[in-house]
């Protein structure tokens, strides 16, 4: 058997000294350094002009190179709108590519490294794409100016084309003559009233294709010349070790090319995806007794409730929350249950690799490409360079293809190790997870116990706050722990609590952070995805506590947050005194990820007694509105994740084996229960905020906070369908 | 086997067990036809079979011999083409995985039913997953293309 050769060679590690704090506020008219690498590469053959970020073809192509990967976010349009706006380039030449591997050239700022995640897409790029487009916008406009005899000052470009007097030429008349220019040392950005596209709906590059099939784009659909199918029959428990197998029948079908053994669990490499799967099948597998994680959902829950009883680490802790309480006119005392959620994304998780023993090249939706090329290199003994990786788009991701431990390209690079090993001829191997695979895989929203107790004095206003949370770390142990993890207290457990901008002086959060064998990762909003349901399920207990309008009751402790406080008014104002008929109203309002959302749901009960959530009306505050359509589609998107997740979704285990399997058990949101949404986007001027994740926080205690004026019963464990509501 | 696939005659040599979602993908290297759940749960593999909405993860290469089987990368009827104009003109795909077997099915409804109500279309659609929730727009895109067909 392969052993997984551990931090060989580590993946590099991000440092605070890389975790760059971008400058808020830039929005243009503004003089900016060559602080980018965008030497200008005259592509001699084909007449290209070649940047890290952009380039521009003789057929009059710009091709923006994105250093994020597009998971259905938008983030690849907005990238490329962010290029057209500063090069005039006309929106329908605008094509988007993923850039490769190498993360001097494409790391995060906020990260050190190369992925995508945390919704700082946007955050992050909105000065350096900016600048990438002005710097080729700088190389035509030379080229122009040389061609045609003229001064750059009379040169205009309009949606792609360049003229001056009765000179006219597009971008990529004029690319060989540009490549060969030297790129500017500082280019000044647009100023805001000048923008043709920000702001506008830019229209999704990709999307025509989407209608067609995707043919080409999924790491799922890669099929390199040649290409085998690998599956892998993994341990039935977290952490199980295997004590035999028997491959012999799988061996004996036709299609099976090989059975091998590596740490992650067996696995059958076949012609085909279904030869794969029966080969796995036919396997007969002995796991060690005992070993791995026995425990189930059921006694993991009875030890995080015991837990709740003893002092934990505290988190931010402030004033006397023990007097107040004390003192308080009114206290109300809750705990919550929140259960471990698969990300469940539609394409199942799938990795490619071609290893011959001195280079690979991987194919995948890769979210953290230099984890997953350090982690690679770890595993075969390579060196950087050495490793190709070939960015798909993600066919959904929700945080399921980002993994700090890059566990899929390590278990994708030990198959092409171990088929090598075993004497094969390197071949293109696509390691697939089956959706029992990705359900039953772990990499779970970790399951979350919450106790609080909350005052109110006498006038009705909060005083006293004790909060007490037992939920895994996501963060400890990983390359990312000194970012997220402060004194023991992994900060996306009590993200939303502790840090909360209600007025809420005298406030004590302390945390437990049990150890449990079960494999957790952040999902959609991370650690706001059940704080929020707390705290604003809290305070519309609080605000009904007082005889207080919940609105109100929530403006009067948000003085500090004018942000939050104003998308509130928003969607109050635009949701109108009442719903449709027969319609309960539930409120919340949250930031994450620097963006401010509050959510209206107007929910009816159905006949027979579950939720029908009919309308969710939104405010919404993410700085510039780069792209409202997107920004709408992902309050949508995200609001229904979330909103599957209440009332069906639950991962448990049974003696420590998962006991749900597949979408007949494991049950997101289908149409039927998707509600009408509207948005309302403030028109900010503040840097662009994160969108992808901070739609998904508010809809639980929106839709909760309904169903108790529906019913008079609050949630305080979900999913829904423990109550009969789902 | 031989069947018609996208309108050509192909003769397939494959075990008569394997599943025509797989056929497609792995044998014929036709990948617009996706895999989501292999348990016919979330509508990602939906093809026509014979005009009708099929989760082509459930239909045994075995069982359609001589069967009309139309995929993403080919379908061209005037509801299909309505549905894809409408899917790009209200940018309905976000991930996009799980839309060819939404365009499929919406494209099979709308053929049977020029005008489809609300409850029409949850009657229809149910079957296909989207993760990334963009059913609201999935909605307001096959109403959309009802009045394109009608136009």
């Amino acid at each position: 058997m392969l052993h997984y050769l551990d931090a060989k060679r580590p993946a590099p590690q991000p440092t605070r000294r890389t975790f760059l704090k971008l400058s808020a506020g830039a929005l243009g008219g503004l003089l900016v350094g060559a602080v980018l690498p965008q030497k200008g590469l005259a592509d001699t053959a084909s007449g290209a002009v070649v940047t890290p970020f952009v380039h521009i073809t003789p057929d009059n192509r710009v091709i923006v190179l994105s250093k994020h990967l597009d998971k259905g976010q938008g983030t690849a349009t907005g990238l490329a709108t962010l290029v057209a706006e500063e090069l005039d380039a006309a929106a329908d030449q605008v094509e988007v590519e993923f850039a490769p591997s190498n993360p001097e050239l494409y790391k995060n700022f906020l990260f050190g490294l190369q992925g995508t995640g945390g919704s700082t897409a946007m955050a992050n790029s909105f000065d350096q794409y900016r600048q990438a487009g002005a710097v080729v916008r700088a190389m035509i406009v030379a080229a122009a100016a040389s061609e045609w005899g003229v001064s750059a000052g009379d040169i205009a470009i309009t949606n792609g084309v360049v003229s001056a007097g009765g000179n006219s030429a597009t971008l990529g008349e004029l690319s060989a003559l540009a490549a060969a220019q030297e790129p500017p040392a500082e280019v000044t950005l647009k100023s805001p009233e000048d923008w043709v596209y920000i702001g506008k709906d830019f229209p999704r590059v990709e999307l025509p294709m989407k209608t067609r099939g995707s043919v080409g784009l999924f790491g799922m659909d890669a099929q390199p010349e040649g290409g085998l199918v690998a599956v892998t029959a993994r341990p039935p428990r977290f952490g199980a070790t295997l004590a035999s197998v028997d491959a012999t029948a799988a061996l004996a079908l036709d299609g099976v090319e090989a059975v091998l053994e590596i740490p992650q669990g067996v696995v059958v490499v076949a012609t085909n995806t279904w030869t794969a799967m029966q080969g796995r099948e036919a396997l007969v597998l002995d796991w060690a007794a005992g070993s791995g994680e026995t425990r189930g959902t059921d006694a993991l829950l009875a030890e995080f409730r015991a837990a709740l009883d003893a002092p934990g680490l505290p988190s931010h802790p402030r004033g006397d929350a023990a007097t107040k309480l004390a003192q308080a006119a009114q206290v109300i005392e809750a705990e919550y249950v929140f259960p471990y959620l698969a990300h469940a994304p539609m394409e199942p998780l799938d990795m490619t690799v071609l290893y011959d023993g001195q280079s690979a090249t991987f194919w995948g939706g890769s979210q953290i490409q230099t984890l997953d090329h350090g982690t690679a290199a770890a595993v075969l003994g390579l060196d950087f360079p050495q490793i190709t990786i070939n960015t798909r788009w993600g066919g959904g991701s929700f945080g399921r293809r980002a993994s700090p431990d890059g566990h899929l390209a390590a278990e994708t690079a030990m198959i092409g190790k171990a088929w090598l090993d075993a004497g094969n001829t390197a071949r293109p191997i696509k390691l697939v997870y089956s959706r029992e695979d990705d359900i039953r895989g772990g990499y779970y929203r970790p399951m979350a116990v919450h106790r609080v107790r909350a005052g109110l004095d006498a006038e009705g206003n909060i005083s006293g706050w004790e909060h007490r949370i037992v939920s895994q770390s996501i963060f400890t142990g990983t390359s990312f722990e000194s970012f997220v993890v402060q004194d023991g207290v992994d900060h996306s457990t009590v993200e939303g609590i502790s840090d909360t901008t209600y007025a809420i002086p005298d406030m004590h959060v302390d945390v437990h952070h049990p150890k449990v064998g079960v494999p957790t990762l952040w999902w959609r909003s991370v650690g706001h995805s059940h704080t929020a349901y707390v705290m604003e399920t809290m305070m519309d207990e609080l605000a009904i506590a007082a005889g207080r309008d919940p609105v109100e009751f929530r403006l009067a402790h948000l003085a500090g947050d004018a942000r939050l406080a104003s998308v509130l008014r928003l969607a109050a104002e635009k949701a109108g005194p009442t719903g449709p008929e027969g319609t309960h109203r539930g409120i919340a309002v949250h930031k994450s990820f620097n963006s401010y959302v509050a959510e209206i749901a107007d929910v009816r009960i159905r006949d027979n007694g579950t939720v029908k959530v009919e309308k969710v009306t939104c405010g919404v505050d993410c700085g510039v509105p780069i792209n409202p359509d997107n920004i709408n589609a992902q309050i949508e998107g995200g609001l229904g994740y979330g909103l599957s997740a209440i009332l069906r979704e639950e991962i448990t285990m049974v003696d420590g084996e998962v006991a749900q399997w597949n979408y007949p058990d494991y049950t997101p949101l289908r149409i039927t229960d998707m509600p009408e949404v509207e948005v309302h986007i403030v028109r900010s001027d503040e840097a662009p905020t994160g969108i992808g994740e901070p739609g998904t926080p508010p809809i639980g205690p929106a839709v909760a906070n309904a169903v108790f004026r529906a019913t008079g019963t609050r949630i305080r464990e979900l999913p829904f369908t423990r109550h009969g509501l789902a | 086997m031989q069947l018609m696939i996208n309108g050509e005659p192909r003769e397939i040599d494959a075990n008569p067990d394997m599943p025509l979602l797989w056929v497609l993908r792995d044998e014929l290297k036709m990948t617009g036809t996706k895999f989501g759940c292999g348990v016919a749960s979330c509508g990602a593999c939906t093809v026509h079979v014979n005009g009708e909405a099929t989760r082509s993860c459930q239909a045994l290469i075995g069982d359609l011999e001589g069967a009309n089987v139309t995929t993403i990368e080919a379908i061209d009827t005037p509801a299909a083409k309505a549905i894809q104009a409408a899917w790009v003109e209200l940018q309905v795909p976000q991930c996009g995985y799980c839309q060819s077997g939404q365009i499929m099915s919406a494209s099979a409804l709308l053929s049977e039913t020029p005008k489809p109500s609300d409850d029409d279309i949850d009657a229809a659609m149910e079957g296909n997953l989207c993760r990334c929730a963009t059913y609201a727009r999935i909605r307001r895109a096959i109403h959309r293309a009802a009045e394109i067909m009608e136009a």
